[in-house]
Parts: C-alpha cells; sequence; structure tokens
C-alpha cells in the first residue's frame, strides 16, 4: 500500500486532484492510500508526495510558509531521501527560485529561474489571451522520462496560467507547450517532477501520468 | 496550438438538466451527471452547468451535482446560477467546481468579484455577461433572464470586471440565445478588442459553422446547450467543422474510460 500524500497549503483544488489520484490507481491496480494533509509527520512518513496548488505564487508560498517546519520536511523527505514528488500548477511553480506575482516571493529553488508574467503573442503579432485557459499539445522527446510513459506526444493537457518559468536550466525540462512561443510545461531532475498544467483535470493523458507517477522508481 | 474549447452547457434545475428556449419554455432530459459523463466521453473541453433555479434553500441541490461529477469527470467544471457571496464560490469549488461563474451578483456588488478572485484566484473566476444589443454597435448588460435591463455597457463592464479579477468571461447574446442564428460575432468582437482575458462564446448556435464564427470572432471558448443536448449534432462534428476551417482543436480521446 502507497501513502501518498497531498500536501494542503490551502490554496489547491484538492478534492480534484485526491479524486483523479484514486481514478488512477484503481485504472492501473495499484493500492494507494491518499491523504490529503497539512501535517509535518504525514509528509515525513509519505511514500511519495504531491503538491497542487492553485492562485498566486506569493498566496501559495505563504500557505506552505505558515505550515510550522513543513519546508525542512520536504527538504528531508524529498531532497535528501529521495521520496518521489510532483508538483501540479502553482505548485510546480514555487519550485523555482523567485515568483514575480504580486511582488517577489521566494520559492523552493529546487529548480533554478523564476515564475514571470507572460506576454503571449499571436502570429499577428496581436496580443494572445491571458491566461491561457484550455487544452494545449504537449511537446517531449517520448521515452525520455517515465512519468510520461504511454502517451503520445502532442497530447494535449489542460492549462490555467499567466505566469511562466524564465531563466530555467533546459536540462530540467522535459515538455514544452506553444503559446505565443515555447512554455515550460514539465520540469524534471532526480525524484521531482512537475507540471505546469493541470494533470488532474488533463482527462486520460492526465490519469496515465498520475498512474505512471504512482508507479515511479527514480 | 491552444486548441479551442468546446463546450456543453447543462441548465440544471433542481438537480435535472432542462434547457430553455430564450430561456422561457423548458424541457427536462435528464440526470446532469450522466449527461457530463456523456460529453466527457464524445470529447467536451469543459463542463459548464448553469442552476437555473438557485435559490439560498436549494444550493444543496447543485453542490450534490457538481459532487458526483467531479467524482467521475476529469475535465474542468464551471458552475454558475445564484452565486451570491465567496461562501457561495467556496463550497461551489469544494464540492469539485473548477470554475464559479458569477452573473447578477457582479452587477449588485462588483467588488464580489474581486474579493473572489482574491480569495480563490483569477482562474476560478468566470464573471457572466447577458448582453442585448441596444444600438448599432452597443451592448447593455440585462438581467433576470433577459427581461431587466440594467442600463450597463457591455463592453465597459467586461473591462471593469477584468480589472477586477475575473479570469474568464462568459458572454451570452440575449438576443441570440434559443435562436439558433449562431454567436452574435460582433459583440463578441467588440468584447475581444477590449479586453485581453479569454472570452467563451455562449447563445444561438444552430450549426457547425457557427462554431468557426465564434472563433473568428475571437472567443477561445465556444459553449452550447440545446444542440448537444437535443443530439442535432456531436461534440465531435463541432471539432470537424474547427479543424477543417484550419483551427487547433483537441482530438476526441480513443478510448472511454471504463464505466
Amino acid at each position: 500500500m502507497i501513502r501518498l500524500a497531498i500536501l494542503d497549503t490551502g490554496s489547491g483544488n484538492l478534492a480534484s486532484v485526491k479524486q483523479a489520484v484514486e481514478q488512477a490507481a484503481e485504472t492501473a491496480e495499484i493500492a494507494v492510500k491518499v491523504a490529503v494533509t497539512t501535517s509535518v509527520a504525514d509528509i515525513r512518513a509519505a511514500d511519495r508526495i504531491i503538491l497542487p496548488g492553485q492562485g498566486a505564487f506569493a498566496a501559495v508560498k505563504k500557505g506552505l510558509d505558515a505550515l510550522d517546519g513543513m519546508q525542512d520536511a520536504l527538504e528531508e523527505r524529498v531532497r535528501a531521501q529521495g521520496a518521489p514528488f510532483f508538483g501540479i500548477c502553482v505548485g510546480m511553480q514555487i519550485l523555482f527560485e523567485r515568483g514575480l506575482e504580486h511582488g517577489v516571493s521566494f520559492g523552493l529553488g529546487w529548480f533554478g529561474g523564476q515564475i514571470a508574467p507572460m506576454d503571449p503573442k499571436g502570429p499577428d503579432g496581436q496580443p494572445l489571451p491571458l491566461p491561457q485557459m484550455g487544452w494545449n499539445a504537449l511537446d517531449f522527446e517520448e521515452g525520455y522520462h517515465p512519468v510520461l510513459d504511454g502517451i503520445e506526444a502532442g497530447s494535449h493537457v489542460y492549462f490555467v496560467h499567466s505566469y511562466a518559468a524564465i531563466g530555467h536550466d533546459e536540462d530540467f525540462v522535459i515538455a514544452t507547450t506553444d503559446y505565443g512561443g515555447p512554455v515550460v510545461a514539465m520540469m524534471a531532475r532526480a525524484n521531482i517532477v512537475a507540471a505546469q498544467f493541470h494533470v488532474e483535470k488533463s482527462g486520460d493523458v492526465g490519469l496515465t501520468m498520475l498512474g505512471n507517477f504512482l508507479r515511479w522508481e527514480p | 496550438m491552444l486548441a479551442l474549447r468546446v463546450i456543453p452547457c447543462l441548465d440544471v434545475k433542481e438537480g435535472r438538466v432542462v434547457k430553455g428556449v430564450n430561456f422561457l419554455a423548458l424541457r427536462d432530459a435528464g440526470d446532469p451527471v450522466e449527461q457530463a459523463r456523456l460529453y466527457d466521453r464524445e470529447g467536451a473541453d469543459e463542463i459548464t452547468f448553469l442552476d437555473i433555479a438557485a435559490t439560498a434553500e436549494n444550493r444543496d441541490t447543485i453542490l450534490e451535482v457538481v459532487s458526483r461529477t467531479a467524482r467521475q469527470v476529469f475535465i474542468p467544471l464551471t458552475v454558475g446560477g445564484g452565486v451570491r457571496s465567496v461562501e457561495d464560490v467556496r463550497r461551489l469549488l469544494l464540492a469539485g467546481a473548477d470554475k464559479v461563474s458569477i452573473n447578477s451578483a457582479a452587477i449588485a456588488e462588483p467588488e464580489l468579484v474581486r474579493r473572489a478572485a482574491e480569495a480563490f484566484g483569477s482562474q476560478a473566476i468566470v464573471v457572466a455577461i447577458d448582453a442585448k444589443q441596444v444600438a448599432p454597435g452597443q451592448w447593455a448588460i440585462f438581467t433576470h433572464g433577459g427581461r431587466r435591463e440594467t442600463g450597463i455597457d457591455a463592453v465597459a463592464w467586461a473591462t471593469r470586471m477584468a480589472a477586477l479579477g475575473a479570469g474568464e468571461l462568459l458572454v451570452t447574446s440575449m438576443d441570440r440565445d434559443g435562436t439558433r442564428q449562431g454567436f452574435d460575432t460582433a459583440l463578441l468582437e467588440a468584447i475581444r478588442a477590449a479586453v485581453r482575458l479569454p472570452i467563451v462564446a455562449s447563445g444561438g448556435v444552430g450549426e457547425v459553422g457557427h462554431f468557426v464564427a465564434g472563433a473568428a470572432a475571437g472567443a477561445t471558448g465556444l459553449l452550447a446547450a440545446s444542440v448537444f443536448h437535443f443530439g442535432q449534432f456531436r461534440i465531435a462534428d463541432a471539432k470537424v467543422a474547427l479543424a477543417a476551417a484550419g483551427l487547433p482543436v483537441r482530438p476526441i480521446p480513443l478510448r472511454a474510460r471504463s464505466a
């Protein structure tokens, strides 16, 4: 039985993430006990961790900071001990060094770079709508990362964001999407994977990713 | 390329699906959760529920529908109708809605949009704009299913809602709703020119070509109800028409999830 902790920073669509993980586990026939939690002890005891997040970078980080000892617990359980970790949407963004939404706030720094406002333009030079809201194609090299196993390059996933990664290390980018130019869609290093899009709302493609994450042995 | 979104809307009253012609004549056609599952399997890009008879007393009915849907449908779900407070938004989001649409309450109290966006993020807040043409190139906001004019200019209102933190605009032409004559593309173009938010076009779809016209007018979400609901055509037909016009769509999923 895998103990999977969904970390509640007070700003995620936690029920949706939990239900999607449970559906993915059922389809993949993996026994998972999912706990939506704010508890440091749960994070320290978790086999796998998902960090969802919605809204502003600063608000999600503040929610994390409000949980006493949580950042240390994540550093230890994820960075030192290697528990597989999945950051989703703003849960990906706060893994970078800095966010520039509503002033400058500091992230966990697991990836270099910052999260900056987007200003996408169409082929005609006209501004594209913001947020990027909807299904966009994932560009990636098939076979490169286990969390993308069984997913065809070009599959669509559901994005909602107005801020995106800049100044990051390209070596850790495993998938991009195109919205007026390439936009970071997924990052990965060692036992950490992260997605800018809403994995839990990306239909069968998202459920496949979550199933892969549950099986992933980094 | 970001795909255009084809969005079936389910009008829900007391937990059952209905669809009005010009918001008046209602016909019952089933369980909203089953309908949502079907649309998901058929390739809908989002689902919208509009609780058309929402009152303080019957809020729990829609919450239960939303919660059951969110356990079975893993694409975005927008819920509107009778949303009057930050607490209403919170309860719908907790039940499993991804976006909550605010309509009349924004007119009564525009600051509600700001407070809701601050509490839950702009991505969760849709402002629904029901507009009717009042002069050439001019539209006004109407409430109460199109019966009451507010005197508010629709384009100015869209701009104000964007400034208050709305993450998306659901623009319904009250002139076109139920007529099957197509979206009011001039209205969509006027709002597109004024705001950068994504726009969901609503009201008037009668044939697949209307989706193409809505996209050409600048909407990135294309919403319809009765044409899907009564089987005049299917989600796939709308996507085929968009793709044939050279517009990006998300392909229909190849397999259905096990029931």
